[in-house]
């Protein structure tokens, strides 16, 4: 069997949720990568993708169709492929979640999204009802379309490898679906998906400002990533992209520190994984600390600055 | 201008389910059930958008069991001019539901449908991407906002590490990102006044959308529990715990 994996790749890198997918995609067969881009910048995404080992074949193509990854060209340049494939992979990013269900239907295919592990070549694992429950699911599809949740599978690494490079046909460039712009906020944190150490803060850090004042300096001495719960996010405290949980990220760092986050159903499903949580609370009943290894009832705004100082 | 509004009946987002101690699902009977909270989002911008000027008719669709139509009428209540139901087993996999959608499509030729990006029961992110594939349209995935004008649509998308905004051709599939709008509630008099207006059903099979599922459910079962946690008491405990068993700073 040969597996298809939709990399996504960043300024010449592949990204670490693609590595993950790449491993996952190593425990169905043989892994072929497909890359895409501009013109000017497939062949650097291409030689990424070529030196992770386990790849043995780097699809990549090239156009401005394909630049911002829109679903439309894409999902007709994997259907395009498809024919060759058992499987068509993606890691379970925006990206993946975009396009890959579109490609599914074209191919008269029901999708497996978020797949947390993998039994045998039907059969998958995912997570449903915010994570309360996981399903085990054996599909009867010829061909199987998954995305890949990247925090279940260990990432495979960026080196080592040296696949052979081949030009995939890229599709036309059509008017129906156009890129306007993009808006990224820069941060010199660690990417939230990948970080080690996470502290996330909620409802009780009261505004923006806290989190700078609060959360930063005890961030800073764990070299830890930012999150939020969604109360923090809606409430405008910090940007979208920061929010843990079923409809945000999902997360599985070493250690997570929960700051003021009573720990609804919403964002236990995006962080419960984490190896060790602690949770600071001035509310002892908050649902967080039944999934916490560490609780701490108590102020946070006395509690967070002492412990960054303890650090 | 029509737009078409699918909106599924899904268990209340309060509760936490629990599998069924054979395996075979989750246990659903006697809780309560509501309306996707992503599709409440789709029905406010349905309307908000008709209330613009930019549409004309909102129809709201809805496919599963016959208790479905209390969706709907939450959605008439809220504002939809009239509604759809499509009697099917319960919770048909997204591919079908995509085919029955498909179906309603072609029928009532809406130039702009909105979905909520994605179900809190099965979290499969799949039926609007499907029909837009299915019907050859373009698709606005995980929109913010959303702006018609001269044909097009343009979509503010929630993406991994921003914002990304795309222009659409309609006729074109939107679905629902959480932050889209605040949903508003529908009004006693609202709610009476939905009872009067109009629900069509229709069967699946009458549709001659084959909904054989694609995947077996093998079994269901509760995540591995954590262990049991402590509490600390002072911060210089929590760091030696943190330092010395957990060993992660």
């Amino acid at each position: 069997m040969t597996v298809l994996v939709f990399v996504e790749t960043e300024a010449g890198h592949a990204r670490q949720a693609s590595r993950s997918a790449i491993a996952a995609a190593s425990k169905l067969g043989e892994v072929h990568a497909l890359v895409v881009g501009d013109a000017a910048s497939v062949g650097a995404s291409a030689d990424a993708a070529a030196k992770i080992p386990g790849v043995t074949k780097v699809l990549k193509a090239g156009n401005d169709a394909l630049a911002h990854t829109l679903a439309e060209p894409l999902a007709d340049l994997l259907v395009s492929l498809a024919g060759d494939y058992s499987h068509i992979v993606a890691a379970a990013s925006s990206v993946g979640k975009n396009v890959l269900p579109r490609a599914a239907a074209l191919l008269d295919v029901q999708p497996i999204p978020d797949v947390l592990d993998i039994v045998d070549a039907d059969t998958f694992v995912r997570p449903i009802y915010a994570g309360n429950a996981l399903a085990t699911v054996k599909s009867a599809d010829a061909k199987k379309v998954l995305t890949i949740r990247a925090t279940s599978f260990d990432p495979a690494p960026a080196e080592g490898g040296s696949a052979a490079i081949e030009d995939a046909a890229a599709p036309a460039a059509g008017d129906t679906s156009r890129f306007v712009s993009a808006e990224t906020p820069t941060s010199d944190r660690p990417e939230l998906e990948s970080a080690r150490v996470i502290v996330s803060g909620g409802r009780g850090l009261q505004n923006g400002e806290n989190f700078k004042t609060v959360l930063e300096p005890l961030a800073d001495k764990l070299g830890a990533a930012i999150g939020a719960s969604r109360v923090a996010v809606d409430s405008g405290y910090v940007p979208n992209d920061y929010q843990v949980g079923q409809t945000g990220k999902i997360v599985a760092p070493e250690l997570y520190i929960a700051v003021g986050i009573s720990g609804a159903i919403q964002h236990l499903a995006g962080m419960k994984d984490s190896k060790v949580i602690v949770a600071i609370n001035k509310d002892e009943d908050a649902p967080i600390f039944q999934v916490a290894d560490y609780g701490l009832v108590g102020d946070l705004f006395d509690v967070v600055p002492k412990l960054a100082a303890a650090l | 201008m029509k737009i078409l509004v699918p909106v599924k009946r899904v268990v209340d987002y309060n509760i936490k389910v629990r599998p069924k101690a054979d395996g075979t699902g989750v246990e659903t009977a006697g809780l309560k059930m509501s309306m996707n909270p992503f599709d409440e989002i789709a029905v406010e911008e349905a309307l908000r958008l008709r209330e613009k000027g930019a549409a004309t008719e909102v129809v709201a669709v809805s496919i599963g069991v016959q208790q479905a139509q209390d969706t709907l009428r939450t959605a008439m209540a809220m504002g939809a001019d009239r509604a759809i139901l499509v009697l099917t087993e319960e919770s048909p996999e997204p591919l079908a539901v995509a085919k029955i959608l498909k179906a309603i499509v072609e029928r009532e030729t809406p130039d702009l449908l909105i979905l909520g990006k994605q179900a809190i029961d099965d979290d499969m992110n799949a039926t609007g991407q499907m029909l837009a594939g299915l019907l050859g349209w373009p698709q606005g995935t995980f929109a913010s906002k959303v702006e018609l004008a001269d044909g097009r649509a343009e979509v503010a998308r929630e993406v991994d590490g921003g914002t990304e905004v795309v222009s659409i051709a309609l006729p074109a599939i939107v679905t629902a990102d959480l932050r889209l709008n605040e949903p508003r509630y529908a009004s006693l008099p609202n709610i009476m006044k939905a009872k009067k207006k109009p629900l069509e059903t229709l069967q699946a099979s009458d549709l001659g959308v084959d909904t054989t599922r694609r995947l077996t459910v093998v079994s269901v079962a509760e995540p591995p529990a954590r262990k049991a946690g402590v509490k600390v008491g002072s911060v210089e405990e929590l760091v030696e715990k943190l330092r010395n068993e957990a060993k992660v700073i």
